[in-house]
């Protein structure tokens, strides 16, 4: 672990790095600051690139007026849902491929397929299925997460020690007993390692299935936004977002700590 | 119960496995090994002497090819209910705590939470681990995880006791404190006893009885030896007593052609 003080320059330099990118990108874009060097009209490289303080006065204009909050929380009400029912479909059909080899070889092509297919093209399809409400969204979204929390389980179940089965069973579980406090203990931890990964992909299902047709939600902004070529708006959005993933990113290296307890970590010491 | 119906008796039996490719492999063959209640029975031999094998055949995880296993008397279908195994590898559950482990055999069985974390407190105090029950299997030493699996295994108080190499990853010192521990917690409460090692000085410091295996493949006990030195011992220091060095020699004798068999065998792969 670096110490105290030299996170700290670590945080100081990021900030400083920043602010250079927003100074660079303002300058760059400002129409009376720069000397034409590639657009030959000034205001062209605002038109393409936006301007960050009229970026941020579209955010600041959101959140005072209130007008982003429900969009914002339909699009985490998306995350969490296609998360949620991601993560429980994943495990359920992860735990029982795992215990049962005979199902798994049968239906191994077919989920290499399904896994392979971009599941992006799939959202007209859930459109037409599901609506354009937040039902499509969350279908996107789910077949994103079951994926990566499938694979993982699937793993996970088959990494179990075999001489911590073994124990377990002489200690007198049964085989619902080894499924709760044995394999799906191990899945978990696989599950948990993913769920940056999990969480991502299920607000990027709900912003990408937004984007494609929708009447809520951040990623209908954008798209309202490019429609009239406001770019400033567009960029707003994109910020909005970045910082919205952030948030849900830290939130779960939270839950992590909190849940993986009993997994070491590297360096790890302890007073006694 | 009459004391001639032997703990655990292994007749005959013949372990041979089949790989996929059809090869065969036959580990132990025709061996019959008896203990009786109370004995505390130590099986020595060159290493892939198929020592293992004879105790998974014992707790039920093999099947023997041949022969027969009797637990009191009664034939061997399953898993063995009264057996208590130790493992020589990591057994313990990395997400249970100490404590939560060591209940572990208790909650499968059917004793209520708080009453099983109660009893596994006890038992983390008989092994020495009072006040580390909170911990988890990764923040304890090599010998503090032995311990825990030991009181996993003895709080379920199995009539017959397995240990395969159980101290076998441990530094000498703790070995010997694991070791004087585990005669103190089996003289206060006998159970019967088989205990693998390698170790020819820890097989004849802990046991009434050593029996030598054979090199293997197709391993079979060659000699056994009683074990007439006087209880309660300890381990470190019964070591330099002339009788344990008369008895070392001469099982080491018995062993030393199978050592070198094996040593052989090893040479040619």
């Amino acid at each position: 672990m670096p110490s105290n003080s030299s996170t700290k320059i670590l945080r100081l330099w990021q900030v400083l790095l920043l602010v250079a990118l927003l100074a660079f990108w303002y300058a760059a874009t400002s129409p009376t600051l720069l000397p034409p060097i590639y657009f030959d009209d000034p205001n062209k490289a605002a038109f393409f690139f936006g301007e960050p303080v009229k970026v941020f006065e579209r955010v600041w204009e959101w959140f005072a007026s209130g007008t982003i909050y429900a969009h914002l929380w339909v699009t985490l009400l998306e995350t969490l849902l296609a998360f949620v029912l991601g993560t429980a479909l994943g495990l359920a059909i992860g735990l029982w491929l795992a215990l049962a080899p005979t199902a798994s070889a049968l239906l191994d092509p077919y989920i290499k397929a399904l896994n392979s297919m971009p599941r992006v093209i799939l959202a007209p399809i859930f459109a037409v299925w599901f609506g354009l409400d937040i039902g499509s969204k969350v279908a996107l979204g789910v077949t994103l997460v079951f994926f990566i929390v499938f694979f993982n389980v699937y793993q996970g179940v088959r990494e179990v020690s075999f001489t911590v089965v073994a124990n377990a069973r002489i200690l007198g579980a049964s085989n619902r007993q080894l499924l709760r406090h044995v394999y799906v203990p191990s899945a978990m931890s696989w599950v948990f390692a993913s769920l940056h990964n999990s969480v991502g992909l299920a607000f990027v299902g709900a912003v990408v299935g937004e984007y494609l047709g929708s009447s809520r939600g951040v990623g209908y902004l954008i798209l309202q936004a490019e429609g009239t070529f406001d770019i400033n708006a567009v960029f707003a959005g994109i910020l909005v977002l970045t910082a919205f993933a952030l948030l849900l990113d830290w939130l779960v290296t939270l839950a992590e700590r909190r849940l993986l307890v009993w997994q070491p970590r590297g360096g790890e010491t302890e007073k006694i | 119960m009459s004391a001639a119906v032997p703990a655990l008796a292994l007749e005959n039996v013949t372990v041979t496995f089949v790989s996929p490719d059809g090869g065969r492999y036959t580990a132990v063959r025709d061996t019959t090994l008896r203990v009786e209640p109370g004995e505390f029975v130590s099986v020595v031999g060159p290493t892939g002497c198929g020592k293992s094998t004879l105790l998974n055949v014992a707790v039920g995880l093999l099947a023997p090819s041949a022969g027969r296993v009797n637990v009191f008397g009664a034939p061997l279908a399953g898993l063995n209910a009264k057996a208590g195994y130790l493992f020589q590898t990591e057994a313990l559950m990395p997400w249970r705590t100490a404590r939560a482990n060591v209940a572990a055999g208790l909650e499968f069985r059917g004793v209520e939470h708080a009453a099983a974390l109660k009893r596994a407190d006890e038992w983390l105090q008989r092994v020495g681990l009072r006040g580390f029950g909170g911990r988890y299997p990764h923040q304890l030493s090599g010998g503090m995880r032995k311990r825990v699996a030991l009181a996993q295994t003895l709080i379920l108080d199995p009539q017959i006791i397995l240990m395969d190499e159980p101290f076998s990853a441990l530094d000498i010192q703790t070995r010997q404190l694991m070791e004087n521990q585990l005669l103190e917690l089996w003289s206060a409460n006998r159970k019967s006893v088989v205990f693998i090692t390698h170790d020819l000085e820890e097989a004849i410091s802990l046991s009434d009885r050593v029996v030598v295996l054979a090199a293997g493949p197709a391993s079979r006990p060659i000699g056994e030896f009683a074990i007439d030195l006087e209880r309660p011992r300890d381990v470190a220091e019964i070591r330099l007593t002339p009788r344990f060095i008369e008895l070392h020699t001469l099982i080491w004798h018995a062993m030393k052609e199978e050592v070198l068999k094996s040593y052989a065998q090893q040479q040619l792969h």
